[in-house]
């Protein structure tokens, strides 16, 4: 051990003679090892896909408030390129937006600041990870421009109408897609492989297992969920993409193959998938949360057995997306009770986070609204699953505008007001320079009120018997009252509405960055380490000689022993 | 609200799940958020007064998370009873049927085949149709859905019922329609390019309309 | 040039190992998956037996065979690593990359002669798992030799011997994957 210690402490005086001579120049930016650097990259990626997936659903639900309009910035919507937007928003939203910026950019940004590690273990692989995850972002753009368009079969893509040419009409772009999709999975796994082990090994001396910040322990959980969950689906990838370019049978039953043998394998994906993505929107809210109430959170170990617990179970409720696909009928009854007990640990999760605000003392500042509302909302899209865990009302509410409320009501917290919680506190340390907390707070609200007016009609045009992605309800005459299209148009002014907000977030990031007020170290009163260097950190996040030794957990808010209400993890007792 | 009627046997009993389901959950929703909102109100930052120092261990608030923790448990155990007996009443246990009925799905069709006079199925009277299906009221009729290229769904929102369409098989479910007149059938799973066109109706007729349908189309072999 | 990061290791465990064995947990799952739904499939289709029967079960126990002495050398070249003889770890390591390469020559003589007997990758079901699943198989070969052959040059120069377990380890998971697939595609006939 004691030969360990010591070749621990020369090679880390061996490995700074060159620490601090990153790439230089514009090249440092397309070349960059620092973790910091890919971080951004990520950020930014994921915030461009996320223009372009919320640009599809404002052509698609143009569409539905006003069949056979012609679209400003897209023209008229045929049936064939509405199926390709729908598939392409979720695509776009799960796999470029969600997962690139709660995992890899603020994964990468804060897992080394706050582990006082000067960068991840593996950075030529996390440079890598970034090059391919780009790579899978410019193929799936140009599978929407290619012969015969974009993929069209949902982003679940069940065979046969993916693997077979004749059946979808878009051979190249759904191969092109499937590649994509591929290439972004193993872009995140070679990710996680940097998390996983950076988070295990290089903490800072002093720091045990319990004094790690929860977004860092959740993201990490996420990516080891996400590695154990992918594997199947990988392999069901390949047959399919041998079924649609090899003319193999795997998915036709003609050829004794099985349609449901993908869905079982994309689904054992898809559901710890979406635990993938809430994991970090967790973590992300109860830092946020401990900071402005300036409280310990209630629950430390509780939340991170929760967290683990929840991810174990998300691996035995995968069948409730396939009640009715065929499956034996008696699997169903397994599937509800193992779903319907998942809502244990997840409402407990809740439960810990809420219980963090009681004895606090709250400061509403932009981040800790999104932080508050990302809780507020997903109490709608958790409840709403109960009606679709239980499988003898998932026989009514299945495909139909019921199920995408929920999910919106559960994604749109994770993915989108997740991010700006994590945007807007992350961003004076980032950038050096805080935001405007009066134009945060007007495209907050500019955000949250739209989006309950987007998804309410929506969940009441389901329980009406609306179904998923059709392009005209005008054929249905039970769905094509009036009643039922001044719904979806109150839908689609409502996201109108919300697009124009985000323009205020936009101009707040570009004039902040410009001439926001100087950030400083710490503007928040923070406990974790990212906040003990300078905004933003330099290449190798502190000075050689002054990387962080850690003293106590991450949530020391209002000791008894203490003036200050805050307590640094660095500073010595 | 909008105004869906219950259609058949057994759509009364899917929307009671789903009313038991709203009243459990509604109240722990509005319970949840009441608290959350109360909470933030309650402890605003008010000027010199300091937060509280809580580690997780203290009996006053751990018991508002270990009390709900435990009815949630309960009213899930509520659920799952209630939903197991719904779930084996329409998937499951099927009743004898007066009638068997062939439903076909196809890119972008929906084909149904009746038993003619004869009320068998597979003999030469029966009855083609395509996107609309005639049955009669307060019967119960079985259906074996098929697909001929990917999969599809056979959804009639007024019976609640939805049941996949997997090529390579032929799946078997029921009805029993209690009410009369002509309404939506749907195919609910993405299944093309004309997956929105992919739109059937239903006409359930009474005992004399039902009777005169089939007089009508079944070509009958014996003269 | 490396992050104090890297040298840090608050498990006690060499952050590199840490790394391959989860990335090997990655692979478990992807190859699990592939092999589950290959057994699931041949469980309902009794007839794959059929197409079973043209497998050649002596090629696939020879290739059992060369992978297996190949993890021996890598073994081997461990061993050599820890005493800190690079020269001799880059050998062994050499063997191993021989050994890999004799596996592909052999499997490459295998599917040509069963393609030119029309047992193509669409002939029928068996046979699209079989190639799909060896396929994926020869694939990690591929890549683990030209890693390996990298990590080799390193250590001759005495370079990053710690490289050579950790390929090590990696090597011994592509036998053991070939472990499984030769009784599920050579044997159960």
């Amino acid at each position: 051990m004691s030969d360990t210690a010591v070749a621990v402490q020369h090679d880390e005086h061996a490995a700074h003679d060159d620490h601090h001579h990153g790439p230089q120049g514009l090249l440092k930016y397309i070349w960059s090892t620092d973790h910091k650097v890919i971080a951004m990259q990520y950020l930014f990626t994921g915030i461009f896909m996320a223009v372009i997936g919320g640009f599809m659903a404002y052509v698609f639900r143009m569409q539905l408030a006003f069949p056979g309009i012609s679209v400003p910035g897209f023209g008229q919507v045929s049936p064939g390129e509405y199926n390709a937007l729908v598939t392409n928003h979720g695509t776009i939203m799960i796999f470029w937006v969600a997962m690139p910026v709660l995992i890899a950019a603020f994964g990468n940004y804060l897992i080394p600041l706050m582990i006082g590690a000067d960068d991840m273990v593996f950075p030529r692989i996390n440079r890598l990870s970034y090059q391919i995850f780009l790579i899978s972002a410019l193929v799936l753009l140009s599978s929407l421009f290619v012969q015969g368009g974009g993929f069209g079969g949902a982003w679940t893509a069940y065979p046969p109408l993916s693997s077979v040419a004749e059946y979808n009409q878009t051979q190249l772009g759904s191969s092109l897609w499937l590649i994509a999709v591929a290439l972004e999975f193993v872009a995140f796994l070679l990710g996680g492989i940097n998390f996983i082990t950076t988070l295990m090994n290089s903490r800072a001396p002093g720091m045990r297992a319990y004094d790690i910040p929860l977004v860092a322990w959740m993201i990490v959980i996420a990516s080891i969920l996400f590695m154990l969950s992918v594997g199947p689906l990988i392999a069901g990838a390949v047959m399919l993409l041998f079924d649609q370019t090899l003319n193999t049978g795997f998915y036709d039953p003609a050829r004794g193959g099985d349609p449901i043998l993908w869905q079982h394998l994309f689904w054992f994906f898809g559901h710890p998938e979406v635990y993938v993505v809430l994991l970090p929107a967790i973590g992300i809210t109860i830092d946020i949360i401990a900071t402005f109430s300036r409280k310990k959170v209630f629950g430390y170990k509780m939340m991170l057995y929760t967290a683990v617990a929840t991810g174990v179970l998300s691996f035995f409720v995968w069948a409730h997306h396939q009640f009715v696909a065929g499956i034996d009928p008696r699997m169903a009854n397994v599937f509800t009770v193992t779903t319907l007990l998942i809502s244990v640990p997840i409402a407990e999760l809740l439960f810990v986070i809420i219980a963090t605000l009681y004895g606090g003392s709250i400061r509403l500042t932009t981040p800790m609204l999104w932080a508050l509302a990302f809780m507020a909302e997903f109490l709608i899209g958790g409840v709403t699953g109960i009606f679709l865990g239980a499988s003898g009302a998932d026989i009514y509410f299945h495909d139909t505008y019921f199920v995408l409320a929920h999910f919106h009501y559960t994604f749109f917290p994770i993915a989108i007001i997740g991010s700006f919680a994590a945007f807007t506190y992350w961003f004076p340390k980032m950038f050096g320079k805080m935001m405007d907390e009066r134009l945060g707070k007007i495209h907050f609200w500019g955000t949250v009120i739209p989006f309950n007016f987007i998804f309410i009609p929506l969940f009441v045009l389901g329980m009406g018997g609306q179904h998923r992605r059709i392009y005209n309800y005008q054929h249905f005459p039970d769905l094509a009252s009036a009643e039922m299209y001044n719904l979806r148009e109150i839908a689609t002014y409502a996201l109108l509405a919300m697009i124009a907000f985000q323009f205020v977030f936009f101009f707040n990031c570009i004039k902040s960055w410009m001439s926001g007020k100087a950030a400083g170290k710490n503007p928040w009163q923070s406990n974790t380490l990212e906040w003990t260097t300078e905004s933003p950190p330099p290449h190798g996040n502190w000075p050689v000689d002054e990387m962080p030794n850690v003293y106590r957990g991450p949530y020391e808010y209002a000791h008894p022993d203490r003036e200050e209400d805050y307590w640094p993890q660095n500073e010595p007792s | 609200m909008i105004d869906i009627i219950q259609g058949s046997t057994y759509a009364g009993d899917i929307d009671n799940l789903i009313l038991l389901i709203g009243l459990l959950v509604g109240f722990w929703f509005f319970a949840a958020e009441f608290m959350f909102f109360w909470l933030i109100w309650k402890f605003r930052a008010k000027e010199g007064q300091k937060s509280q120092y809580l580690t997780g261990k203290e009996a006053h608030v751990k018991k508002w998370i270990t009390w709900p923790h435990g009815i949630v448990l309960v009213c899930d155990v509520f659920i799952v009873v209630f939903s197991i007996m719904v779930w084996m009443d329409v998937k499951q246990q099927l009743p004898v049927a007066d009638s068997t009925i062939r439903i076909t799905g196809q890119q972008w069709a929906w084909t149904f085949q009746h038993p003619g006079l004869d009320n068998e199925l597979d003999t030469a009277d029966d009855i083609f149709t395509v996107d609309e299906l005639h049955i009669e009221v307060d019967k119960n009729y079985h259906f074996k859905l098929e697909s001929r290229d990917v999969v599809h769904s056979f959804s009639v929102p007024i019976f609640r019922i939805k049941q996949d369409a997997v090529p390579g098989r032929s799946i078997t479910g029921w009805f029993n329609a209690t009410v009369m007149g002509e309404y939506d059938i749907q195919c609910a799973e993405i299944c093309g390019i004309g997956h929105g066109v992919m739109a059937a109706r239903i006409s359930i007729e009474d005992a004399n309309q039902h009777a005169a349908w089939v007089a009508a189309n079944s070509v009958s072999t014996t003269p | 040039m490396k992050p104090i990061a890297t040298t840090r290791s608050a498990t006690g465990v060499p952050t590199g190992r840490l790394a391959v064995w989860w990335l090997l947990a990655s692979e478990v799952v992807i190859f699990g998956g592939l092999l589950g739904s290959y057994l699931m499939m041949r469980l309902g289709h009794p007839e794959w037996a059929d197409a079973a029967m043209h497998t050649n079960t002596w090629i696939g126990a020879t290739n059992t065979f060369v992978l297996l002495t190949s993890s021996f050398t890598a073994v081997l070249a461990h061993q050599a690593a820890e005493k800190g003889d690079g020269k001799k770890a880059a050998g062994l390591l050499v063997l191993t990359i021989g050994g890999a390469l004799t596996f592909l020559a052999i499997k490459s003589f295998e599917w040509y002669t069963e393609i030119s007997h029309g047992y193509t990758i669409t002939a029928n079901n068996f046979w699209s798992f079989y190639y799909t699943a060896a396929g994926l198989h020869a694939l990690h070969v591929i890549a683990g030799a030209i890693i390996m052959g990298f990590i080799a040059w390193d250590a001759f120069r005495g370079k990053e011997l710690q490289r050579v377990e950790l390929i090590g380890i990696y090597w011994h998971f592509v036998d053991v994957v070939w472990i499984f697939l030769f009784p599920l595609l050579y044997i159960a006939k």
